[in-house]
């Protein structure tokens, strides 16, 4: 029962982050149609900023003010310079999705190697205590910072579903999400609207990345596994489908702690039993759980 | 066969020259440079990967980033039946099963994505090597007990053996893109990546040619992978299966321009140059192989933005313009 628990509970804690990880891509790749590669390095570079502020004496939570509006500017004028030219010199958006995959794929490079000549940042793991201490749920102990990071996770993903439904902005960005040029045809501002949607999901990005650095040891080359979980949870809830992000987070997070606590199998077949539920996805239900 | 009807002029270009350059390759580690011969080893390399990239991925513009995978399954056919100690098959039967082996996983990965849109494609192949990687470190840790294996290396001359081989199957690659490029095939490569559902109404069943040309393709990375082990006998699935080395083709063949094949192979010669260079470099007493990757990077964005079809083409273009001046002024 305890090991239930601790599955359970432990899954959906680190799926909360997943979450909001898949979200940030959701939107890179459901609205600004950009198959983002370099996302997970977002994260990493989030994650280590946050590890240089609280070097520095900052609370690792207040460093999410800082992170994601930073991240926010970097992706919307990666998107404004960058991707827009390529958008705008494609024959069709096919050709636009290729080489935008491969665009992103060069920011991964840069993004990454810059982080690794960072002379304090190198290879090898960082780590530092925050909120160390335990809870107990149900009998099964919890480190605190794993709730918070969880908690804060999300409340970023609903405020930013609310911020969606609600704002003027936000409709803007679901009609480019439906179709982008009938919606710039209604006087939606669509290279601003598609930059928007990609610097907030790189802030999604690197806040997960600060939330992560709180309670695991974060190193350079740590992004690409999250690039991967993030690509499958949208698959799984179906491309461009935020609410399926959402859930196919948790999924994703039970899954992969289920298959680290049982014996014989570990945390190295984490990402194997991902890879295994999207093989199974593209054979049974390509369009994911929340697609139309 | 009416000789008088071959255009000898034309035959010489497309047979005599690769022919020549063929020979000359052959007869080059017997000049004994040593470098010289580590060099074409690391540009035969990446020459076979890009244009094995470009086969299928340069047509059809689904983009492939799983050429490590199969690279890294070749390295691991070699490092399972050709160990440093105990019973090992021939080299040559090695080097034919990973390309098997790679043959097979490609027709299995294209069978499961190919008949979805291209993004599913680019989606599942990212991650592909991350899969193997994770794999193949669980079973050798857990059920071997062990990290990673010695591949036997033949103590008489490794550089020429690895060369020959290498040399072999880059004259393979280049000659199967070739024809495929020629053949009804090729045409309907062309037809699939213009237009794919245009393609399906004229009657191409697109789902078995993209995936037999990806398993094509898959297969040199595989025999390539085999051949390389031999080289750096000692492997772990990290060294297997490295990501860079799907990156790498990628940006290889796209610099060079993929409309053509001696596209990726000018693309590959010049970025492994670079980063041979660059790698060994130790200028200002900094290491520079991290500078490699970022300088890797920006050119690859810059390339998507200025040169979206390659250095081929743009000297095509340069080229077509100085002649049409000349004989205009004529």
């Amino acid at each position: 029962m305890d090991l239930f628990l601790n599955i359970v509970l432990g899954g959906l804690l680190i799926g909360g982050i997943y979450s909001l990880v898949a979200m940030g891509l959701s939107l890179q790749y459901g609205v600004a149609r950009v198959l983002n590669i370099a996302h997970g390095e977002f994260l990493m570079f989030g994650a280590f900023i946050t590890f240089w502020l609280q070097q520095n004496n900052v609370d690792p939570l207040l460093t999410i003010v800082i992170v994601g509006p930073f991240m926010f500017v970097v992706g919307f004028v990666l998107y404004r310079t960058i991707f827009t030219t390529i958008r705008l010199k494609s024959p069709n958006p096919g050709v636009f999705e290729s080489n935008g995959l491969l665009a992103a794929f060069g920011i991964y490079l840069i993004v990454q190697n810059i982080a690794r000549l960072v002379p304090d940042w190198g290879s090898t793991p960082h780590s530092y205590q925050y909120l160390a201490s335990a809870v107990i749920i149900g009998g099964a102990p919890f480190q605190e910072n794993r709730l918070v990071a969880a908690a804060f996770a999300v409340a970023v993903g609903i405020i930013f579903y609310i911020y969606i439904g609600r704002s003027r902005t936000g409709k803007a960005i679901r009609a480019a999400a439906q179709d982008a040029s009938t919606a710039a045809l209604m006087g939606v501002n669509i290279s601003n609207t598609l930059a928007l949607c990609f610097g907030f999901g790189a802030a999604m990005a690197g806040v997960a990345g600060s939330l992560i650095s709180i309670c695991y040891p974060i190193n350079t080359v740590m992004g690409l596994q999250y690039t991967v979980i993030a690509i499958v949870v949208v698959t799984l809830g179906g491309l461009g489908s935020i609410p399926g992000s959402f859930i196919g987070g948790f999924i994703l997070g039970v899954v992969g702690t289920a298959v680290s606590y049982t014996k014989w199998l570990g945390t190295d077949l984490a990402v194997p039993s991902y890879y295994l539920i999207f093989i199974l996805l593209l054979l049974l239900r390509p369009k994911g759980l929340f697609g139309k | 066969m009416d000789f008088n009807r071959i255009n000898w002029k034309k035959t010489f270009i497309t047979a005599g020259i690769p022919l020549i350059i063929l020979v000359v390759l052959a007869f080059f580690p017997l000049y004994g440079w040593q470098y010289g011969v580590t060099l074409f080893n690391h540009f035969l390399l990446f020459v076979i990967l890009s244009v094995a990239w470009t086969i299928f991925s340069g047509t059809t513009g689904y983009i492939s980033l799983a050429t490590a995978a199969f690279f890294g399954i070749g390295i691991y056919a070699a490092a399972l039946l050709y160990p440093s100690v105990g019973d090992r098959y021939p080299l040559y039967v090695v080097v034919l099963i990973g390309a098997g082996v790679s043959f097979v996983l490609a027709f299995i990965v294209g069978a499961i994505t190919l008949r979805l849109r291209g993004i599913y494609f680019a989606m599942f192949t990212f991650g592909l090597v991350l899969f193997f990687r994770e794999i193949i470190y669980w079973y050798e840790i857990t059920v071997k007990g062990i990290r990673g294996r010695f591949v036997y290396q033949d103590p008489a001359n490794v550089n020429n053996n690895v060369y020959y081989y290498l040399l072999v199957i880059m004259a393979l690659t280049m000659l199967v893109a070739y024809l495929i490029k020629r053949s009804k095939y090729g045409l309907a490569l062309q037809g699939i990546g213009e237009n794919e559902e245009a393609a399906a109404h004229m009657g191409v069943n697109i789902t078995m040619v993209k995936v037999l040309t990806y398993a094509v393709s898959a297969s040199f990375m595989g025999a390539v992978g085999a051949v390389m082990a031999t080289k750096w006998v000692y492997v772990d699935p990290g060294v297997a299966f490295n990501p860079m080395m799907s990156f790498s083709p990628v940006l290889m063949a796209i610099f060079g321009g993929f409309g053509s094949i001696y596209g990726p192979v000018i693309g590959a010669v010049i970025f492994s140059y670079i980063e041979e260079v660059l790698t060994t470099a130790n200028w200002f007493g900094i290491d520079w192989t991290q500078f490699y990757k970022v300088i890797f990077g920006a050119i690859l964005v810059a390339t998507i933005l200025f040169l979206p079809s390659g250095l081929v083409s743009l000297i095509q273009n340069v080229w077509r313009r100085v002649m049409g001046r000349r004989r205009a002024s004529a």
